[in-house]
């Protein structure tokens, strides 16, 4: 029973007013429509065995309707529409709280085959899937799309919102709670739609400040050998064209933004842990790894992928 | 001036395959009766491939991180799966139980145009044909049944999957409008001597409102069909927003007909309930003005909703709210039907036979897909739960618990008719409870999945809690359902060989159908006797107390 209770709390929990509201909306209609589905079966269920068939009994008494009760069966569904469809505007107006027309995002979020491109302009801070955010603050979100419709959506933080090529959408995201929430597009978007994870860790003031500092850092240069190495190979094997990683000549956004890699927990949209063996199998065969990804196989040799993941490893 | 050209009269009621002429009959048969049931056979078939898919998929996500499939051929699968149950198994079912019954039980002996009809199942059965030759012509359609855009551009997509989809769906909507335009000259030309209107048996007038959905949303899904052809196959951009184009276009002009196609495959189902129901209740339809007119209400509402479909693209309050609205108010006309056949088993003599069974449960099963469609036109819902395995529970509960149910209702209730043998109520009833077991079993966890944060068109998932078992619960009954499947055709063989000969009327059922033998001679009446109510074969075993002396029949 108390493992029921869990299971059904953890469903609705919610760590945002946004999400709260939703819920309770969710919750109040499950009420109505359960009521509904039990009257119905219940009603199925007692006529069948109530008005089964007996042997040999003549025609039942042929009744044709009954206006009134067929209007109230009109009626009371219309109030109760009504009363939702009530419920529904003030709910959607508590959620996409009205904001300045020039008022400057504090996220902006590209959407990706099959990754996430997260910036936060008043920082001039760029990371990819891991959204860092400080607790208890609203920040306004710009939400784009490079490539194809994709969805943004974290179930304890809010609404999803569709990132749409040619579409700007704006939404609210906020945490009342510091934590780790996850979430995924929630847009079929091609072949690693599945693959396309979200992951927010929402902080305090103080841990975010500290988070966002490190970020603005350029990464030093590496010191030992196998890492200077890599360092050389990413520019050479055409990693750059594709790839930031700030203080260095790489300054493509068409892939991850690889500054502070190392410090992420996961790799690939959340599809991997983020660890030494994965980034190797990785860099060894990417489309055996995450089939249909747009980074190509570069038929490295095995020197090359220790070098490359040793510099990468030490972006921290 | 006019020609004619000289058709032989077909003398069997169902020519055999092997005999000389057998094969040759078949193929270009203009008669309704054959033609309804090689719509029938052709969606048994295409079922049958349909859920190969979904077991297909259902393995595949029976654990998590599985790699039973790659996910490309997991995209392809369900994309297929989707375009099959949709357009090569409900659609071709519904059309072909209307074809064959329309016009028996408006007491006509062909439809209007005969060759339209004819027309109408091959031109679906060949862009069947052709979406699935797509698996050998270099991949099939991986963007989804409703392949937006600009996934479904040849830039994001470059196999010819999209092209096969788009030309057959083309092909089948030209067919499926054929089918339309007959029913509904049909139902207004062909009627019966004093058959007005009025005194349409309820699915005849299910099928003919359909139909003019049908008229209306598919000439709209072939509009947008040719642009993303022309998009696709010389390189215009009507979907592109990088050139110019809108995405967002896509989804409205695919979601316009979109809705109203899932009114097109429930509509027929409603008729079908609104037939079984009374005859096995031993009692009038109860309140018939109040479901014919709320037929209506639904299909011209229908038009009015389709951006239900679109409330996470972000296009604002106010044109979020219009189309709640509209999206709400559908679920009164269809809450009067639920009422209204609740009621008319009220005070009834229920007699439990296989297809009676199959409409109560269709009340059941129904009703919960028509809650949780009215969970997505509470905006702030869908915002949780759109595009997530909720919503796969929704159409699965309203196209098997609705479309599919009555499907089944139908086939039980009509098979006598048209085969002149009756299905086996004891496979029957196994199937029954196997199939309604297991369905509720696969589906029910699909709305906790999707409330777990499952989004829907993934080939695979994190292992996080719950997932993985809820997964591999589903996958088992699904499995299940399956063997129910099985039941059902080796009940059709086995009663088409050892069934109990059915006679002309073996529910002591009210409508015309019922008048000619089972089945009917390829001449369906010799004389139509004329019609003075809604239950003309009650009137003529009631001399005594017929329908039409009634005074007050409310």
């Amino acid at each position: 029973m108390q493992q029921f209770v869990n299971f059904f709390t953890n469903l609705f929990s919610s760590a945002s007013s946004e999400a709260y509201n939703i819920n309770t909306l969710f919750l109040r209609y499950m009420i109505l429509a359960g009521f509904i589905v039990l009257l119905v079966t219940s009603l199925v269920i007692i006529g069948a065995f109530k008005y089964r068939a007996k042997k040999n009994t003549k025609e039942p008494e042929q009744v044709f309707g009954n206006q009134k009760l067929e209007l109230t069966w009109t009626v009371l569904p219309l109030l109760a529409v009504t009363f939702f469809f009530f419920l529904t505007v003030k709910t959607m107006s508590e959620i996409n709280r009205p904001f300045q027309k020039n008022e400057k995002p504090d996220i902006v979020i590209i959407a990706h085959q099959w990754w996430w491109d997260m910036r936060y302009p008043k920082y001039n801070v760029e990371t990819a899937n891991e959204l860092h955010i400080p607790v208890g603050k609203n920040l306004l979100t710009r939400i784009e799309s490079a490539d194809v419709i994709h969805d943004w959506w974290v179930p304890e933080l809010g609404r999803k919102i569709d990132a749409v090529p040619g579409r700007i959408n704006y939404t609210w995201i906020d945490a009342d709670k510091p934590g780790v929430y996850s979430g995924t597009c929630s847009e079929y978007c091609g072949a690693q739609h599945a693959w396309m994870r979200i992951r927010v860790v929402a902080e305090s003031q103080n841990d975010f400040n500290n988070w966002i500092k490190a970020q603005q850092k350029i990464p030093s240069f590496p010191k030992d050998s196998t890492a200077i190495k890599g360092a050389e190979l990413f520019q050479t094997k055409t990693c750059a064209n594709c790839h930031y990683i700030s203080g260095t000549p790489a300054d493509a956004s068409i892939g991850p933004n690889l500054t502070h890699f190392a410090s992420r927990k996961t790799m690939l949209s959340g599809m991997l842990t983020n660890t030494d063996k994965n980034l190797k199998r990785w860099l060894k065969d990417p489309q055996k790894v995450k089939r249909g990804a747009h980074m190509p196989d570069f038929l490295l040799s095995k020197k090359e992928v220790n070098e490359l993941a040793s510099y990468i490893e030490g972006l921290k | 001036m006019s020609y004619s050209l000289e058709i032989p009269e077909s003398v069997n009621s169902f020519p055999k395959i092997r005999s000389t002429n057998g094969f040759l009959e078949w193929i270009s048969t203009v008669d309704h009766k054959l033609i309804g049931i090689m719509y029938l056979w052709s969606a048994l078939f295409f079922l049958i491939i349909g859920f190969a898919e979904a077991m297909l998929m259902r393995i595949q996500l029976a654990q998590p991180q599985n790699s039973f499939l790659t996910p490309e051929a997991y995209n392809q699968i369900f994309t297929m799966h989707g375009t099959t149950m949709i357009f090569l198994v409900l659609t071709p079912m519904l059309i072909g139980f209307a074809t064959y019954l329309l016009p028996l039980m408006i007491g006509a002996n062909e439809m209007a145009y005969p060759r339209l009809n004819a027309f109408s199942f091959w031109m679906f059965f060949f862009g069947g044909l052709l979406l699935y030759f797509s698996f050998l012509a270099g991949g099939a359609p991986n963007v989804g049944w409703f392949s937006y855009a600009p996934l479904s551009e040849k830039f994001y997509s470059i196999t010819p999957g999209v092209d096969y989809w788009a030309m057959s769906i083309l092909i089948m909507g030209i067919g499926t409008i054929g089918a339309g335009l007959n029913f509904v000259v049909t139902t207004l030309t062909m009627r019966a001597p004093g058959l007005s209107l009025t005194k349409l048996p309820l699915f005849v007038w299910m099928v003919f409102v359909n139909a003019f959905l049908i008229l209306a949303a598919f000439p709209v899904l072939n509009a947008g069909l040719v642009m993303i052809l022309i998009d696709r196959l010389l390189n215009a951009h009507f979907f592109l927003a990088a050139t110019g184009g809108s995405a967002v276009i896509w989804q409205h002009v695919f979601w316009t007909f979109g809705h109203p196609e899932v009114y097109i495959l429930a509509l027929p189902a409603f008729g079908i309930a609104s037939e079984v129901i009374p005859v096995f209740s031993r009692k009038p339809i109860f309140g018939y003005e109040f479901v014919a007119a709320s037929t209506v209400a639904i299909a011209l509402l229908s038009f009015g909703v389709w951006a239900h479909h679109m409330f996470a693209v972000g296009l604002g309050t106010t044109f979020n709210a219009f189309f709640a609205a509209s999206s709400m108010l559908i679920a009164v006309p269809t809450g009067v039907k639920i009422f209204n056949w609740i009621a008319t088993m009220w005070g009834g003599s229920i007699q439990f036979k296989t297809s009676m069974l199959f409409a109560m449960a269709f009340l059941i099963e129904f009703t919960i897909g028509g809650l949780s469609g009215v969970g997505f036109a509470i905006v702030p819902i869908d915002w949780r739960l759109t595009d997530t395995y909720f919503v796969v529970a929704h159409i699965h509960y309203v196209f098997i618990g609705a479309s599919l149910f009555c499907g089944f209702a139908a086939a039980y209730y009509w098979f006598p008719k048209i085969t002149g043998k009756m299905l086996s109520e004891k496979i029957g009833k196994l199937h029954f409870w196997v199939f309604v077991i297991s369905f509720n079993c696969t589906f029910f966890v699909f709305h906790i999945l999707g409330l777990l944060g499952m989004p829907r068109r993934v080939f695979t998932y994190p292992d996080l809690p719950y997932l993985g078992s809820l997964n591999m619960f589903s996958t088992i009954s699904a499995a299940v359902l399956g063997i129910s499947f099985l039941m059902f055709i080796w009940n059709i063989f086995y009663s088409l060989k050892y069934g109990e000969d059915a006679g002309d009327n073996p529910w002591n059922a009210w409508t015309l159908e019922w008048l000619t033998s089972s089945p009917p001679k390829p001449k369906n009446f010799n004389i139509v006797p004329f019609v003075k109510s809604r239950r003309p074969l009650w009137d003529l075993n009631h001399p005594e107390d017929p329908d039409w002396k009634r005074k007050n029949k409310k």
